[in-house]
């Protein structure tokens, strides 16, 4: 597993520096996670072992089958789009350029930031499939949490795909455009408040982008 | 699964056709490093995609959607407010559900503010999306750390919705 930079095969490619920002920062950068099990993971197989024995109690085998079924055959059908989130992530990484992200995105980006990550978020099209990856990748190119927080927000909470496939038709127009009106502000003051607290638990800090 | 799964998948492979493009006229070694970089993630993502998918099923089977409507009564205040909360985190399943439950609410005599409270905590805590999409993709400590940072905005937009009051 490559825990640093991928192998680059060609000293003369495009990106002669990878990574604009010497290494030398206690913090290790947000690299996109490549542990196949993390707690987070044990925690939820537990969850899960839990609730599947709840369900065999209650509906016996029978029960525990026919949900099985129905999500392997979710699965299937999720697992092409999680390929291209993947390699949208991976594309995306490769052709943004890093400084300009990290000047556009990074922890000293200030309120500019936090928009763009919210403007960035508001208009992404696609699911979750693509929300996430995205997210992972700007990380790994050098935007913050603060900026990556507004945008998960804003994707989350004024992502238009949602509302308007699925929020107007069953809440109703006015129920709807007042719910995103008054959700507006939060992703900016998510990122925000994200940005005070990464500064408190992390007092040495992100690197500093080169000015 | 009609429509609108092809429109979403159209979008989608046509965004990863121009981006590989873009990536493939940098050069051939861009495009193969970041095939590559994908398809590695993609690899490690498969199985917590497949915990989170069957998993979340079960967990979802434990909690019915009608326990959820039953938290979203018409008790108005602060304590609504939080039951709201809790609920829209628990809420099992997809958008349909969420809204759903959330009309449901709005029916039976719930409060806007806490609807409001209950649609918002759906939108940034709702445990499915977590498992399956955000803790696969994401680093670990960023997951954590984003909702932790959020907890205090579907307060935020029920107080808002109480100030501003509903059109």
């Amino acid at each position: 597993m490559d825990s640093h930079h991928p192998p680059n095969p060609s000293p003369l490619s495009e990106h002669p520096i990878k990574d604009p920002v010497p290494a030398d920062d206690a913090e290790p950068k947000p690299r996109r996670a490549r542990k196949p099990v993390g707690w987070s993971m044990i925690v939820i197989g537990a969850l899960v072992a839990v609730c599947a024995g709840l369900v065999w109690r209650r509906d016996g085998i029978d029960g525990v089958l026919k949900i099985l079924t129905h999500d392997l055959w979710l699965f299937g059908e999720i697992i092409p789009r999680v390929l291209a989130g993947c390699l949208l992530g991976g594309f995306i990484a490769e052709i943004l350029p890093h400084d300009k992200v990290s000047r556009a995105l990074g922890p000293n980006s200030g309120l500019k930031g936090l928009l763009i990550g919210t403007a960035f978020g508001a208009i992404l099209p696609g699911g979750p499939f693509t929300a996430y990856p995205v997210a992972a990748a700007l990380l790994t190119v050098g935007a913050d949490f603060g900026a990556a927080i507004a945008m998960v927000v804003s994707w989350t909470l004024i992502g238009y795909g949602r509302a308007v496939a699925w929020e107007l038709p069953i809440l109703g127009t006015d129920f709807t455009l007042w719910r995103i009106v008054i959700s507006l502000p939060i992703p900016v003051l998510a990122g925000a408040l994200g940005r005070i607290v990464f500064v408190r638990m992390y007092p040495k800090g992100e690197p500093e982008p080169p000015a | 699964m009609t429509l609108s799964a092809l429109i979403i998948d159209v979008t989608l492979w046509g965004s990863v056709a121009i981006l590989g493009f873009m990536a493939w006229r940098r050069g051939r070694v861009v495009l193969v490093s970041s095939v590559r970089e994908g398809s590695m993630d993609f690899i490690n993502i498969v199985p917590r995609i497949a915990l989170g998918v069957i998993g979340s099923g079960y967990i979802a089977a434990v909690i019915p959607p009608e326990v959820i409507t039953g938290w979203l009564g018409p008790d108005s205040g602060w304590f609504g407010v939080l039951t709201a909360v809790i609920a829209g985190a628990a809420t099992p399943g997809g958008p349909v559900v969420g809204f759903s439950i959330g009309a449901v609410a709005l029916k039976v005599g719930g409060g806007p503010p806490q609807v409001i409270a209950y649609v918002v905590a759906w939108a940034l805590f709702a445990f499915q999306r977590m498992i399956l999409w955000e803790i696969p993709f994401m680093p670990a400590k960023f997951v954590w750390f984003r909702a932790a940072v959020s907890v205090p905005f579907p307060f935020l937009a029920a107080a808002i919705a109480m100030v501003i009051g509903k059109p």
